[in-house]
């Protein structure tokens, strides 16, 4: 591993930790606008999270080491898959760890111990919140890896990298089993990163909450913590979707320059996601909880029609 | 000017005609005149093809060789008897408040259309077209069965609409891998739907395109034909809808659907070199066969009693057609004939008797014999010709089914003759208290017309007991074109 | 006849399906006729693209006819029926969406299995788009069979029929002109009818609900 690769990568996981606020900065401007509010300003994420980190941290009564452990590594788990995910380029050191079934597992490890804390402490919100995580998780897993899998279908290797020099440096093609799961990944993306019509991320207050149930016990640092874990997995997440569905710009050097040169189409892609992203939570209604399985089972059979289509079109 | 021209013409002008004036009293006249001039074109165009054998008109785009021409015939002769048939009946709805003016003239315009569509159907060339018209018959008999608007007659219309419409569906996709597999040698130009230019060159057809093609087209038509599984539209639509237009579906449409399937058969024979096709064809006809046997049992309505007894012989025909060989489809061929005349005549016979009885439930039929002698002899005799009593025709047909049946499918006799018997008894139980039971009604208002009656029954008689050689030959030109 | 175009057919293709599947798992009536006006929008485009892609101008007209009657006519038509009958609302499924979306897998395996040896052969274009169109046939004719209400009914008849249509451009380059006018025709009229009808059954029934028509039955 020689000096500017180490570089490079440093620099994406650092470009993923400062951006990340920031999408979620954009995404609230965009939905407080679309619902006729006066928008927080883009820099909202970033005061709460320097006021998190300057306030007091209160630990519950039972609180074990785990509950203490968990935001550490959940931030960690959301800081490496956003290094893995091919953000910026894809010829970097840690590239070839960037394997689908990998980052599902990443994901899935963040999600195990954020429940285990949530009920480490004991209240009945928390265990409530587990436990829908964990309701959630167990359809959006499947659905997630077959994406992957459609997608590898095609580069004929569960690499992310792969897949990104596949479509993005080669000869331009279309692939429609990518419709599919282009479909099935923004429903299991909504799913995941906890926004409407699965989730509610605005709300404290109801009963139906899920993500925020989870970190109900949490203040501090922790919070700032977990708070930045949940911007970092929206941003790894629209990378993710971005490295798959719209690969184009991503470098395929190790340079800093060239990662530089590809900073401002990422920015101007995720603009437009963070966009649209609003637009789908503001134009639907949040469900049921028990309407999640239905729509996660959706996006399953989406996946699975996708990797039909690809194996009936060959190619 | 080719007399195709009349035939095709004459009935849809006459729809247009009576689309205006179809509500006035006189409309009913009208309708039998245009029926009779189109028998009458019929008989032109088939006196034609006699002598001068097979013919193409308008380019390529219509084709009348002995399959279609008798049963244009076949068509044009009922359309005109159940037109005279529906004369007084429909004076008597009239009468009895369940038709009025401006349904009259929907019925009507419809009923022409209807001839007019199934006749297209027949002589086109083009398996598109066949399509087409297919389904124009279908939204015409889809207003006839709702023509009295009750609750029942909404129901049955929907069903058959949603059903057909789901099978003839089908049939479009068989259609579009058919032209597929025929682009491949035609070019993708008009010429490829043509069935003579598919016939052609059907040896060298993709046979995979084409299997798949024919078991389309087999659902798609076989729902019109009625087959189970996909009959459950039939019985309803006969029920609901006026008693004419359950004689012409029973009559005509069945049979047309069925010419679709041979001719469909016909290329994919060609292609296939197996017996794909007559599998399908056996096995489905037999399963009609049987299941309507068992259904016949648990009727009330003696409308829905005779449409089942249509499933049944439609079955047989279709398994007839599917064993092939001259034998075979000589008899599927005498059968629709026969089936044709003679359920027409009993669909003539059971409307006069509801329209007595006022009800079309067969607790409320009884003693026929009293009241009607003729409309009593003739559905006695009607149900008699189809249970295949000699020496009427169904005998001759049905003998011929089952020995060649007995020769050459031996496993499927005996599920023939058990679905037969129970058939035979199942209708005659119902049909015999019908007709000599105790009863008190009144007497019609009108005088039935049943010369169409008899006019059927003769010739169901006649075909049972000699068939005039021009026929004769005709049957064995279809039979041999068919093949097997 | 560039293969970037024939890639684009296929994508077309899948949306197509695509939203097939999305109208059999979708409540809502509104919702139900947008996804049908896509599907109609969708179709038209493939149709224009395949005409471009084979130089066959006649697919030019039925692309615009297709535009006309699938994303302009017909959901006007259905918007009509819906506001004067006034049933908006959500609908219930005779089977639960799962269960209809996992038989929907089912078929869609069905039918790519049934159009692999013809897409192996087949020379057209867009080879697999045989199956994706067999496809969304049948999933249109299940979401017929899955509804318990007139109006979705009929827009799953003509979910079929644009199915049907994509399957005879995409795989044959559209069947001849005359047979091509004669399916409209047919088209138009048999939802004409089925529109009328809607009528009438809510006159006899006070209802849509086609469980109401369950009346005659064998017993």
């Amino acid at each position: 591993m020689n000096a500017p690769g180490l570089f490079s990568q440093l620099l994406e996981v650092l470009i993923a930790l400062a951006l990340a606020p920031l999408l979620t900065g954009w995404v609230n401007q965009c939905r407080a606008w679309l619902l006729n509010k006066s928008a927080p300003p883009l820099t909202q994420p970033y005061r709460k999270l320097h006021k998190l980190f300057h306030k007091e941290l209160v630990l519950a009564e039972h609180a074990s080491s785990l509950y203490r452990a968990v935001p550490y590594l959940v931030f960690g788990c959301m800081a490496l898959a956003c290094a893995i995910i091919p953000t910026l380029s894809t010829d970097l050191p840690l590239s070839p760890a960037a394997d689908a079934v990998a980052l599902v597992g990443l994901f899935a490890l963040a999600r195990v111990f954020q429940s285990l804390a949530a009920m480490d402490v004991g209240t009945a919100f928390g265990t409530l919140g587990a436990r829908r995580e964990m309701l959630i998780g167990f359809l959006a897993e499947p659905a997630l890896l077959m994406v992957l899998f459609s997608a590898s279908l095609l580069s004929r290797s569960t690499s992310l990298t792969t897949l990104v020099d596949l479509f993005a440096h080669r000869e331009l093609a279309i692939y429609p089993s990518l419709a599919f799961a282009g479909v099935a990944f923004t429903l299991v993306s909504l799913a995941e990163n906890a926004r409407i019509p699965v989730d509610n991320p605005a709300t404290h207050l109801e009963l139906t909450m899920v993500h925020e149930a989870l970190l109900l016990e949490y203040s501090g640092r922790h919070l700032a913590l977990l708070e930045w874990a949940a911007s970092l997995k929206l941003f790894a997440y629209s990378c993710a979707g971005l490295a798959l569905f719209f690969p184009w710009g991503i470098a395929d050097a190790r340079t800093p320059q060239a990662m530089l040169l590809a900073l401002p189409l990422l920015a101007a892609k995720l603009t437009l996601g963070g966009a649209l992203l609003a637009l789908l939570e503001t134009a639907s209604a949040k469900m049921r909880i028990f309407r999640v399985p239905e729509f996660l089972g959706s996006a399953f059979l989406l996946a699975v029609i996708g990797m039909l289509v690809n194996i009936l079109l060959g190619v | 000017m080719h007399p195709l021209l009349f035939v095709l013409g004459i009935p849809l002008l006459g729809s247009l005609l009576l689309a205006f004036t179809g509500h006035r009293p006189v409309a009913r006249a009208v309708n039998v005149a245009v029926s009779f001039a189109t028998l009458l074109a019929a008989g032109t165009l088939t006196a034609d093809v006699v002598a001068r054998g097979p013919t193409f008109a308008w380019g390529r785009e219509f084709f009348i060789d002995p399959l279609n021409v008798f049963l244009v015939t076949l068509t044009a002769f009922v359309g005109f008897t159940t037109a005279v048939f529906s004369r007084p009946y429909m004076q008597v709805e009239l009468a009895h408040g369940k038709m009025t003016a401006p349904r009259l003239r929907l019925y009507h315009s419809m009923y022409q259309l209807f001839l007019g569509t199934m006749l297209f159907a027949l002589t086109t060339n083009n398996l598109g077209i066949l399509w087409v018209a297919m389904e124009a018959a279908t939204l015409a008999t889809v207003l006839l069965v709702s023509v009295y608007r009750t609750a029942a007659s909404l129901e049955a219309a929907w069903k058959y609409f949603i059903l057909c419409g789901v099978g003839i569906a089908q049939a479009l996709f068989g259609t579009v891998l058919l032209y597929m597999a025929a682009g491949k040698l035609l070019g993708s130009s008009g010429g490829a739907l043509l069935w003579t230019n598919l016939e052609a060159v059907k040896g060298s057809l993709d046979p995979d395109i084409m299997a798949l093609a024919f078991a389309f087209l087999f659902i798609g038509y076989g729902t019109k034909v009625g087959l189970a599984p996909l009959h459950n539209w039939l019985p309803d639509a006969h029920a609901e809808g006026p008693t004419p237009v359950s004689a012409v579906l029973s009559g005509l449409l069945l049979n047309v659907a069925l010419y679709g399937i041979l001719r469909c058969k016909v290329l994919a024979d060609g292609a296939l070199h197996n017996h794909l096709a007559s599998g399908l064809m056996m096995g489905f006809g037999l399963l009609s066969v049987v299941t309507a046997a068992f259904f016949l049992w648990r009727q009330k309505d003696v409308k829905r009693l005779f449409a089942y007894s249509s499933i049944e012989h439609m079955g047989l025909i279709t398994f007839a057609f599917g064993m092939g060989g001259p034998i075979a489809n000589f008899a599927g061929l005498l059968h629709m004939t026969v089936h044709s005349l003679v359920k027409s005549a009993i669909f003539f016979a059971v409307g006069h008797a509801a329209q007595k009885a006022g009800t079309q439930a067969m607790d409320g039929i009884r003693g026929l014999i009293t009241v009607s002698p003729t409309v009593g002899w003739g559905l006695m005799l009607g149900s008699l010709a189809i249970l295949g009593l000699p020496p009427f025709g169904v005998f001759a047909s049905e003998f011929l089914i089952l020995t060649t049946a007995m020769r050459e499918q031996a496993w499927a006799t005996p599920f023939l003759l058990l679905a037969l018997g129970v058939a035979f008894a199942a209708i005659f139980a119902r049909v015999q208290p019908m007709v000599f039971g105790e009863t008190s009604v009144r007497r019609l208002p009108h005088p039935p017309a049943l010369l169409p009656v008899f006019a059927h029954l003769g010739l169901g008689l006649m075909l049972g007991l000699y068939i005039p050689p021009y026929l004769n030959a005709w049957y064995a030109q279809a039979a041999r074109l068919l093949g097997g | 006849m560039s293969a970037f175009l024939s890639q684009f057919i296929n994508l077309l293709a899948a949306i197509l399906l695509l939203l097939a599947f999305a109208m059999l798992s979708q409540r809502r009536i509104l919702s139900l006729i947008h996804l049908f006006t896509l599907q109609g929008a969708t179709l038209a485009v493939s149709t224009a693209v395949v005409g471009y892609a084979t130089a066959q101008p006649h697919l030019y007209f039925s692309a615009v006819l297709t535009l006309l009657l699938k994303v302009i006519l017909i959901p006007l038509l259905l918007h009509r029926v819906i506001d004067r009958l006034n049933v908006r609302w959500d609908l219930e499924t005779l089977i639960n969406i799962p269960t209809t979306q996992l038989a929907g897998i089912v078929l869609v395996m069905f039918a790519f299995y049934l159009a692999q040896p013809i897409a192996q052969i087949s020379a057209t274009i867009a080879r697999g788009t045989l199956g994706i169109a067999l496809a969304s046939v049948l999933l249109s004719f299940m979401m017929m069979i899955t509804r318990s209400k007139a109006v979705p009914q009929v827009i799953g008849f003509l979910a079929m029929e644009n199915g049907l249509f994509f399957a005879a451009t995409a795989a044959t380059y559209g069947m001849p002109m005359v047979v091509e006018l004669g399916i409209a025709l047919d088209v138009l009229v048999g939802i004409l009818i089925l529109g009328v009808f809607l009528f009438h059954i809510r006159e006899q029934f006070d209802s849509l609900d086609i469980r109401h028509l369950e009346k005659l039955k064998e017993d």
